[in-house]
């Protein structure tokens, strides 16, 4: 008998969404995220090198609503990649495994990235 | 490279439906999983939709009714049906569980089961075990020994070491942790998973062994260890109510300080 491929089993589509799971794969998408946002940082700092015009018509787009919703986006990286890498150094001396607690972290981190996120474009003043 | 989707033959297709409950007052329709390796064809969901009334509580209840008074064709692993062999392991509602110890109640709607995820199906629920098995083999699950054993009596273990196993030993080998965890899913061929590394721990942490360093180098490894990402899935599943993910933690510290 011609022996048949096993099929793969269905994975991702089919588990469940739990905070954990999520939170982990926003710390690595964050990860990457900040590491463009470094070259708009380069850019911007760039152009400060580079004398008033430059600095202004970069300044343009920075302060266009895409430009902004970009920085949001950024900050918002930042402040969950730093929450999020904070309640990784706890599991890493060993603390915050029990899943009581891990969930607890997990909305923790959500809330606690909102919160800075917010209070930094309103201390900006930028919104 | 991780691959996110299905391949071509894995693609899974819309199946039959048995509607076996007419007149019934607590029915309950489940979509399972079934694939044929005579059929040629790709996998499909089968809805079968059943008396609860004429059926036990738990999901294997379910199943062995299927398979006895529906559909015989439908193909499960199953033995002690109280939690403690681990062959009924499989995704049912989108968790890894056990379908013995897994309550029909604890789903509002329809009820999907599938085999383990990202495993090779040899039929229906029936996943190959086969490599999961040889990872465990390669962890060296017994007690190895360099001093010679007491002449007139067992290497014994105060309360306090055997302690020291609790929350490792029960482990059944299920592989719903490790078929749980998206990092095995994407690098099963050299990360090891949180079923062996708790296994692993089980053995570094017992005081009779004394090839604990051994036992490290063979997991100072950036895949077979450290391909754990804390992601958690393995200690929400597991139905052991253990925690795989505090075992490799502990593996991961016993790393640091036995470097410094």
């Amino acid at each position: 008998m011609a022996s048949v491929r096993s099929p793969l089993s269905p994975h991702l589509t089919i588990y469940r969404w739990q905070i954990t799971m999520v939170l982990s794969i926003l710390h690595r998408a964050t990860g990457v995220f900040m590491s463009i946002g470094l070259l708009l940082l380069t850019c911007w700092l760039l152009s400060l090198a580079s004398g008033q015009q430059a600095y202004d018509n970069l300044a343009v787009y920075m302060h266009s609503w895409y430009g902004k919703a970009i920085l949001i986006a950024f900050t918002f990286s930042l402040y969950l990649h730093l929450c999020n890498g904070i309640r990784h150094l706890f599991w890493d001396v060993g603390l915050g495994f029990q899943i009581p607690t891990f969930h607890k972290s997990g909305y923790a981190v959500v809330i606690a990235t909102l919160l800075l996120t917010g209070v930094t474009w309103f201390a900006g003043g930028m919104i | 490279m991780a691959e996110f989707t299905l391949p071509k033959n894995s693609k899974i297709q819309p199946g039959k439906t048995y509607s076996m409950a007419a007149g019934a007052k607590n029915k309950k329709t489940f979509r399972i999983y079934r694939w044929d390796p005579d059929s040629g064809e790709n996998p499909r969901m089968d809805q079968y939709e059943i008396d609860l009334d004429k059926c036990g509580p738990m999901v294997l209840d379910a199943l062995i009714y299927i398979k006895n008074d529906i559909d015989t064709t439908l193909t499960f692993r199953r033995s002690c049906r109280e939690g403690i062999c681990g062959s009924c392991a499989m995704n049912i509602d989108g968790t890894n569980t056990l379908a013995c110890t897994k309550y029909i109640s604890d789903t509002k709607n329809d009820l999907p089961v599938y085999p383990l995820p990202h495993m090779e199906v040899k039929k229906d629920l029936v996943p190959d075990l086969t490599h999961f098995y040889a990872q465990y083999a390669s962890i060296k699950p017994w007690i190895e020994t360099q001093s010679a054993p007491p002449p007139d009596r067992e290497r014994l273990q105060s309360k306090e070491d055997r302690e020291k196993l609790d929350g490792l030993y029960e482990c059944i080998l299920c592989a719903c942790c490790s078929t749980s965890c998206p990092s095995y899913w994407w690098n099963s061929d050299r990360y090891l998973g949180p079923a062996i590394l708790l296994q692993a721990y089980r053995w570094i942490a017992d005081s009779r062994d004394e090839t604990t360093g051994e036992r490290l180098d063979n997991l100072e490894d950036p895949f077979r260890l450290y391909r754990c990402h804390t992601i958690m899935n393995c200690t929400n599943t597991c139905p052991k109510g253990l925690n795989p993910a505090k075992a490799i933690a502990e593996i991961k510290k016993l790393m640091v300080t036995r470097s410094i």
